[in-house]
Order: C-alpha cells, then sequence, then structure tokens
C-alpha cells in the first residue's frame, strides 16, 4: 500500500510518516529545478530527506523522447532519511515518455499526476502508448490526476505577454505549486529562488511566480478525487543545531577548502571538464578568495601534472576527474608518488567503462584506484558514503596528502555528487588543525630526508635559500636523493614507499561498526555511497531481530588496522557494491574470509529492499 | 632589468651531479652557457626552477644547481605551470626537446604558448630521439632514416618556430648550441619578456643524427646559410652583406635577391621589425636550401599579459569584492534553518 494510500479515508488524519516523491519530465522541462525548489522547502520544514537527481547524458533530446526523461525524486520524512527512496509514492509525469519511463517505479496505489495537455498523439506514439494511457483503464491500479496543466498555466501567466514557448516553460512552477500544495510546503523560499534567478528578466520571474500560486491555488480549490488532500509529513527529529542543504559536490569542495586551511597552505585545483565531476571546478572557481586558484586545464593530464608543480611549489595540488579522465592521469600520479610530492586526486565515479553512463552512478573504479598504475605505485585511497561525509572526507584527504608526502584517491560518485541531504553544519574550528612545516634548515639537507615516523619525505619549497634540489621520476638513492641505479638501492625504496603506506594504518581510526554488534552471524560491509540503502536495509532487518550489523569502510587503502580481525568476529560478511564485485575480492585476498557478493551495475544505487533481500536470504540459507 | 649577482658564477649554477650525455653532444654547450648567463639575470638562484620532461635534454636540471625536477614525458609545460600557478615568483624555465616538446607533449606546448604563462620555454632540436635510440623525430627532415624509417620517413617535419608562432607564442627566438655569444643575449631576452618565451635551440646530436646543421654552424658556410636578426637593421647575408631579403609584392613571398644585381637595391631589403608576427611568420618558415635560416628573435609582444599576472589579478579583485575569506560563513551560506 503507498503512503498516499494509507491516510485517504481517514478523515482529518491526513498525516504519513515518509514519501517519496519524482518529478519526471522532458530534459528542458526544468525537473532538476523542481526538484531542487521542493528539496529546500522541505528541508526548511523540517523533515529528513535525501534526493536523486537522475538525468540524461543528453542535453537537450528531442522533446517527448524516452531517453530524454529527466526525474528527480525526493523522500522525506519524520524518521531517519538515508536514500531516496525504493518506491515512489507521487509521480508528476510531465508527458507520455515521462509516464512510461518511470511507472514501474510507483508503488500501487500511488498518485500519478499527469499533463493531459501534454498526451497528443504525436507524443504518445513517440513514447510508445499505442492507446491513451489515461482513459484506456491501463492505469487502473494508481490514483491518477489528470490535469490540463499547459491550459492552466498559460491562462496564469497572460497577464505578462510571454511569447507562447516562454509561458509554456513556466509549467514545472504550476507542477510544484500543486505539489506544494500537497505536502503543506512554504512557498516563499522558491519565490526568492525565482526572484534572483531571473533578477534581469522580471517578467519570467513574476509569470513563475503566478504560475506556482496558481498551481497551489488550483490544489485548494479544485474538487480533487478523494484522497487527494493536504497530507502533512511530521517533522524529523534531528540533533539540534543550524542546517542547510548539501550536494556532495559542495560539501567536498568546502572541505577541501578546509583542508587547505588546516594545512595552512594555499590550494591549486587543476581540472579538465567531465560529467560528473565538472562542478567541483565550478564551486571552487567561484572562491578564489581563499586562497585557491582553480585551473581549467587542456586535458586531463595537464590538469594532473599542474597540480603535481604547484605541490613541487609548495600549494597543495588537487586534481579532480572521473574514471576515465583519471585513467589519463595514471602516469602523472606515479610521478607524485615516486617522487612524494602531496597530491589528492578526487575521482567522481561514472558508470564505464569508456565513456559507459557519465550521467548515471556506479562504483566501478575501486580497483583502478587500488592498482591502475605502472610499477609499484602504491597510495592511499578512501571514500565518501553520503552527500555531507564529503566534507569530512575531504579533509582528511588534505591531511594524508601532506602528512605522508603522498598522491591520494578520494573517491566519490554521481549519486553523491548531485544528491542532497540535509547537513547539521560544522563549526571548522573544532577541526584539529594539520599546519604543514615546510623545510628551511640547509644543515644536513637532502631531499631525501624522511620522518622517522611516518616515513614522510622532506618538502622543501623552491624559493628556501640554501635548498636548492632536484627531484624526478628516476629512482633517487635512499640516502641522498640522487638517481641511483643500484639494485639494493631500488629495492629499498620501493619497501620504504610500501611501508610508508601501510603504515598509515596507525594514523587513521579503527573500524567501527556503524550499526549492531562488533561480532555475531552477518556483517554487510559497504563503502562509499551504498551507506543509505544498506544502513535502512540493517535497520529494518534488525527491527525483526536478525542478527545483522552494518560496516561502512571509508579507508580502502591501508585498511583499518582492526578490519580483519572485526570480520573475523562474524559468522558471514556480504558485501553489497556497485560493481562487478571490486571491494569482496580485496576482502577475500586480504582477509581469507568468504565474503559473499552483492553486485548491482544498472547506474542506479541499490535500493533498500534489494540489500534486505540479500541479507534475509544469506541468513535464511 | 634585476642586477647581476655579483657575487655569483657560472660555478655556483652548477650542480654536483656527473654530466651524462654522450661525449660531443651539443648539450653541454648550451649547459655551459646557460650557467654562465644565470648570474647575469640578477635572480637569486633559489628562485630559479628548471622543469623538463623526458629524453635527453630532459636531463638538465639535474646538472643546475638550482630547483629542478625532471618530470615525464611530454609535460613539462604543464608541471611547470603549477609551479607558477602556485608561486608567481619563481623564475621557470621549461627545457624540452622536439620530440617531448612537439610530439607527446605538443598539446601542452601549444597551450602553454596560447595561455602565455610566464616562463622560458628552451626547446632543443635535434631532429632525433635520443635516449630512446635514434628514432625520426616530428622535426626530422623527409627521408630520414632510423630504426623505426629504414628506409626513410615519410611524414612531413614540422618547424618548432611556425607552430610557436601558429599557437600564439610572443616571444619566438632561435639559437644555436655551440653559440654561446649568439645565445646569451637571446637567453637574457627570453628572460626579460613577460610571458612565455619560446628558444629553439638548433642542438647537434653526435651520436644519431650527426651534422645536420653543420651547414648553418660551419663558418665558411655560415654566411650563406643563416640569417642573423636584429630589430631595425635589414634581413641581409652572404660574406660581403651581399645578399638580402626581399618582399615581392606579387606572390606575398619573401625571396632572396642580391644587392647590385637586377636594379636591387638596400632599399629593397626587409627591415627586421621583431614586433611584426606577419614578418615573423614569414620568417619562421623560411629554410635551407632555399633560403637562409634566421637566428636571433623573430617575434617579441611585449605587451600582452602573462596568464599567470591575470590570474592573480583576477584573485585580488575577488578579494576586494567578497572581503576577508571566512569558512564559516561560506558553510552558512544558502537556505539554513535552525532546530532546536
Amino acid at each position: 500500500m503507498s503512503a498516499v494510500e494509507e491516510m485517504s479515508g481517514q478523515e482529518g488524519a491526513n498525516q504519513i510518516a515518509d514519501v517519496v516523491v519524482r518529478f519526471a519530465g522532458d530534459s528542458g522541462d526544468g525537473m532538476q529545478l523542481t526538484g531542487s525548489n521542493f528539496t529546500e522547502a522541505t528541508a526548511l520544514y523540517g523533515n529528513d530527506l535525501a534526493t536523486f537527481p537522475d538525468f540524461p547524458a543528453e542535453i537537450r533530446a528531442p522533446a517527448g523522447a524516452t531517453f530524454g526523461v529527466s526525474a528527480f525524486q525526493i523522500y522525506f520524512g519524520s524518521d531517519e532519511v538515508s536514500t531516496a527512496g525504493d518506491q515512489v509514492d507521487v509521480l508528476i509525469a510531465m508527458n507520455p515518455a515521462a509516464l512510461i519511463t518511470n511507472l514501474k517505479d510507483l508503488v500501487p496505489g500511488g498518485l500519478v499526476v499527469v499533463d493531459v495537455d501534454a498526451f497528443t498523439d504525436k507524443n504518445m506514439t513517440r513514447a510508445g502508448y499505442k492507446a491513451n494511457p489515461i482513459e484506456d483503464g491501463s492505469l487502473d491500479a494508481y490514483r491518477v490526476l489528470p490535469i490540463e496543466i499547459t491550459k492552466q498555466v498559460l491562462e496564469s501567466v497572460k497577464p505578462f505577454g510571454l511569447s507562447h514557448k516562454f509561458a509554456v516553460r513556466c509549467k514545472n512552477m504550476w507542477t510544484l505549486g500543486l505539489v506544494m500544495w500537497l505536502f503543506d510546503r512554504d512557498r516563499t523560499v522558491t519565490i526568492e529562488n525565482l526572484e534572483k534567478k531571473f533578477a534581469n528578466k522580471p517578467d519570467i520571474a513574476q509569470a513563475n511566480i503566478a504560475a506556482l500560486n496558481s498551481g497551489h491555488a488550483y490544489g485548494e480549490t479544485a474538487e480533487l478525487p478523494t484522497g487527494v488532500e493536504v497530507y502533512s509529513v511530521p517533522k524529523a527529529e534531528v540533533p539540534p543545531g543550524l542546517y542547510r542543504n548539501t550536494t556532495g559536490t559542495d560539501a567536498l569542495a568546502y572541505g577541501l577548502i578546509a583542508g587547505g586551511q588546516l594545512a595552512n597552505l594555499p590550494i591549486t585545483f587543476a581540472s579538465y571538464p567531465i560529467t560528473p565531476a565538472s562542478s567541483l571546478l565550478h564551486t571552487l572557481s567561484q572562491q578564489k578568495q581563499f586562497n585557491v586558484v582553480t585551473f581549467q586545464a587542456e586535458d586531463e593530464i595537464a590538469a594532473v601534472c599542474a597540480a603535481i608543480g604547484a605541490s613541487f611549489a609548495g600549494s597543495l595540488g588537487i586534481t579532480s576527474s572521473s574514471g576515465p579522465g583519471i585513467s589519463l592521469k595514471g602516469e602523472a600520479i606515479s610521478l607524485a608518488s615516486a617522487t612524494e610530492l602531496p597530491l589528492v586526486i578526487v575521482n567522481t565515479q561514472r558508470g564505464g567503462p569508456s565513456t559507459g553512463l557519465p550521467t548515471k552512478t556506479e562504483q566501478s573504479d575501486l580497483n583502478q584506484a587500488m592498482f591502475g598504475r605502472h610499477g609499484d605505485t602504491m597510495l592511499p585511497v578512501i571514500s565518501s558514503s553520503t552527500s555531507v561525509d564529503c566534507f569530512d572526507v575531504a579533509i582528511e584527504a588534505c591531511r594524508l596528502a601532506v602528512q605522508f608526502m603522498t598522491p591520494v584517491i578520494l573517491l566519490s560518485d554521481g549519486y553523491l555528487a548531485n544528491a542532497s541531504e540535509p547537513w547539521l553544519v560544522p563549526d571548522i574550528n573544532d577541526y584539529e588543525p594539520f599546519p604543514v612545516t615546510f623545510e628551511d634548515n640547509a644543515e644536513g639537507f637532502t631531499p631525501a630526508n624522511r620522518d622517522p615516523e611516518t616515513l614522510a619525505r622532506v618538502w622543501a619549497k623552491p624559493g628556501t635559500p640554501g635548498l636548492e634540489h632536484r627531484i624526478g621520476g628516476i629512482e633517487k638513492s635512499f640516502e641522498t636523493g640522487d638517481i641511483s641505479y643500484e639494485p639494493e638501492n631500488h629495492q629499498k625504496m620501493t619497501d620504504v614507499r610500501k611501508a610508508k603506506i601501510d603504515g598509515i594504518a596507525r594514523y587513521i581510526p579503527e573500524q567501527e561498526v556503524a550499526m549492531g554488534e562488533a561480532k555475531g552471524k552477518l556483517a554487510v560491509v559497504g563503502w562509499g555511497s551504498t551507506y543509505g540503502a544498506i544502513h535502512q536495509a540493517v535497520k529494518r532487518c534488525r527491527r525483526e531481530n536478525l542478527d545483522v550489523s552494518h560496516i561502512h569502510i571509508r579507508y580502502l587503502n591501508p585498511f583499518p588496522a582492526n578490519l580483519g580481525d572485526l570480520l573475523a568476529g562474524y559468522d558471514q560478511v556480504l558485501i553489497p557494491e556497485m560493481n562487478t564485485g571490486q571491494l569482496v575480492n580485496i576482502i577475500r585476498s586480504k582477509y581469507l574470509i568468504d565474503a559473499k557478493p552483492l553486485n548491482k551495475v544498472s547506474g542506479q544505487p541499490f535500493k533498500i529492499s534489494e540489500v534486505e533481500f540479500a541479507i534475509k536470504s544469506l541468513l535464511e540459507a | 632589468m634585476n642586477a647581476p649577482l655579483e657575487n655569483l658564477t657560472a660555478k655556483d649554477f652548477s650542480s654536483d651531479q656527473e654530466v651524462r650525455w654522450c661525449p660531443g653532444c651539443g648539450d653541454y654547450a648550451i649547459l655551459k652557457t646557460i650557467q654562465k648567463t644565470m648570474p647575469e639575470l640578477g635572480v637569486a638562484r633559489e628562485k630559479q626552477v628548471f622543469v623538463s620532461g623526458i629524453g635527453c635534454s630532459s636531463r638538465f636540471p639535474y646538472y643546475m644547481n638550482t630547483y629542478g625536477f625532471h618530470t615525464i614525458h611530454g609535460r613539462a609545460p604543464s608541471v611547470a605551470t603549477g609551479v607558477k600557478l602556485s608561486n608567481p615568483e619563481l623564475d621557470v624555465w621549461v627545457v624540452t626537446g622536439d620530440g617531448d616538446g612537439l610530439s607527446i607533449g605538443g598539446n601542452h606546448m601549444m597551450h602553454v604558448l596560447r595561455r602565455n604563462v610566464d616562463l622560458q620555454l628552451l626547446l632543443f632540436n635535434n631532429e632525433i630521439y635520443g635516449l630512446t635510440k635514434g628514432q625520426y623525430s616530428p622535426t626530422s627532415k623527409v627521408g630520414t632514416k632510423s630504426p623505426s624509417t629504414p628506409d626513410g620517413s615519410v611524414d612531413m617535419p614540422l618547424r618548432p618556430c611556425v607552430f610557436a608562432l601558429g599557437a600564439g607564442a610572443r616571444f619566438v627566438a632561435r639559437t644555436i648550441d655551440t653559440e654561446a655569444k649568439h645565445m646569451g643575449p637571446v637567453l637574457k631576452r627570453a628572460h626579460a619578456h613577460r610571458g612565455t618565451s619560446f628558444v629553439e635551440i638548433y642542438q647537434n646530436c653526435p651520436v644519431y643524427n650527426d651534422g645536420i646543421f653543420d651547414q648553418i654552424k660551419e663558418k665558411k658556410t655560415a654566411a650563406d646559410t643563416r640569417l642573423v636578426l636584429e630589430h631595425g637593421k635589414p634581413l641581409t647575408f652572404g660574406a660581403e652583406n651581399e645578399k638580402g631579403i626581399r618582399l615581392n609584392a606579387q606572390t606575398l613571398m619573401l625571396e632572396v635577391v642580391t644587392i647590385g644585381e637586377d636594379g636591387v637595391t638596400e632599399d629593397d631589403i626587409v627591415v627586421h621589425d621583431e614586433t611584426n608576427k606577419i614578418l615573423a611568420q614569414m620568417l619562421a618558415g623560411l629554410k635551407l636550401p632555399d633560403f637562409p635560416e634566421p637566428i636571433g628573435v623573430l617575434y617579441c609582444e611585449a605587451t600582452a599579459p602573462s596568464y599567470t599576472d591575470d590570474v592573480y589579478q583576477q584573485r585580488i579583485v575577488v578579494k576586494e569584492q567578497k572581503g576577508e575569506p571566512d569558512l564559516n560563513a561560506l558553510l552558512r551560506t544558502g537556505h539554513t534553518w535552525t532546530v532546536s
């Protein structure tokens, strides 16, 4: 039964615990903008929430095409929400293509709002409908709210004298107004956003606002079918404090700025445009006041090389890309490893191989991060598990890079980058600084000097008198840093590079259990953006008294020192991943345990139910 | 221009590393001239940074007692861009070769030149791959026999100075490995220029491509095979400066003429103007055997803004607009709400 259906018929008690809404339309219909405004209103209302923007690779696909459907899903409720939801309770379908591609996710009894004006013969044929689904009974399993949205919109924006093209574009705001009425959301912020967005086109701004208000008024005044009335979703119980919404991209960008501040270093961020990583470059390029230099290089290789050059000169060099771009950076990453310079490499993963699914999410670059370079290039790999977590993980990447003089790979993904969630805004003063001390003493200096504890190489930046030295990709003498082809020396240098990275395990937190006991029948072990689905699935199973725990690994190389012992405490280990089984192989080979894979590579995040099913299958077997 | 460093000599710019080029390699002469020129530039040793890629020429930084970074094949311009972006106070030199800079690194070469990053880019052109044992390079003449082209190369070579000008370089010069008296002043000019200074250096590889520049280098032929460029001076050459370069008004091409023959007078000879890009592009394309090859500063556009200057200028403006950065304030931007 759907959340909406559940409450209908119970007079005056239109309260539901949580609900999933999906806005779907043409990629030019403004669904992402609609979704983000609804998200903002929902956050301000006080619900916990998670979102899933899902858009096609085509910028403007032909109108009405199924491959051009852009969707934005939001799950909000009064309890902890950590995924965008499995099934949709309310579907907004702006045209036949949006309906046909999204209906399968609508829960039986769910509400579907359609713009009947868009159900023309041409659009229906293009979407693959032989008959009008609104009329032929194929939607009988759902509550259908067919509205002449286009007509309503044109009427409501008439006073502004817009051309037909611009007038029709207000459709998304009309629909948003209606959905805001349905869930009792405040329109003030959306109105402010529209005024800001169209500051130079006041007519367009006012038309959109009129459409928004008109949609809202329609809900209030039209005689809608039973069960379509205002629902209230009680506020979530969350820790007190100041909140905002954030996407993974914004949190990551702010985390990198914070990392630079905590290291007391300027940042040089060098990148090349690639979906879904580009937005990190956009965000950072707006923050030049924070000792941040951004550089859009001519290609991926130039980007990573510029970052390395910046680190050599005494900044924290950072580069960012997605899987295919990281492949191109491989040789240079090994240079940073060989010369032992700090470097942060952010990989916002997408579906592969090759161009693959640029706008869809996947976790299939773990093997690349761990092993995808020539020679014995070892480096730390860490991953963020939620949009908010991107902030802390970015800081941690900066810390590891400068404390150990090494390139660090930070794995995020397309889902985390675009999805937003409420963020209890941290205070930067609560973070432990890790200021860098550059070498400035010429006495006994060689570029090969190391910290005896961390094995980090000394960092002496150009401009420092008396410390003139040369570094490079050729193997260097352990003692002097000069070129050395000596067999014993290469063995020793390889051993030292490995010991340095392995030793990081002593400087990272022990692995904790995210939910459940530290031993038992089953541990579900995840990394990255599967956090939400695993967490909810484990929570549901534990409510049914199943003996299952959730462990989420942030530090993928080196693993936390206690991970092997921790995993040995469970009868079974299940590893869900959005790849064909990469972490599971590493865990199996490193700890010799019979960990079981759960794999999904559809470009979509795991559903809670999928993980739940796998847990129950294992425990019942 | 900075005052020379009085107390330093070439020796102070020589590192303790044993130089390991083949005996007779043109790189030795270039190294010596650069080491000798460094004190005259008036920039402290610790502010000098040499960045190189891969190849024989790219071993260069190891022999300079400055900061140095021997990077990966073709990418030195990118690494150097990062160095300069990080610290614009540093004096950055890129040392590259014809394979490193124009083949595997051709893209980066194009972009560093178009951006006009403030650095000196020295391209040692020996028209061959030395370190990988003698394959033909993108500047090798058609017909070059090499291990990978035993029957002679068939692809058209690139003219480095033509490429540089095409990419938008604002300073383009050419000099010769063994001619310290010519190279020194060219290096000083390159150093003084704000922006990317591109200097092609004809360099002899005695092992794999010996003698390719002999015609231009040898005293007995040099007068007829090289065209020494001096700003404001006529483009004459020959033992008695009897020959010159004239612009053919019909074909809009340069041609070799002899003064005193066919009514040609000194007034017909083109006067070198290093600020004239059209002329520079024509000069850059001149090659033997039809023309003498130009040596000196082909082009210098002194007023073009340098990329690194502009990047920092933009940041200053942003800082003025946005005020002192406050991360906690940034984290609290957008719509926030309080849960009590």
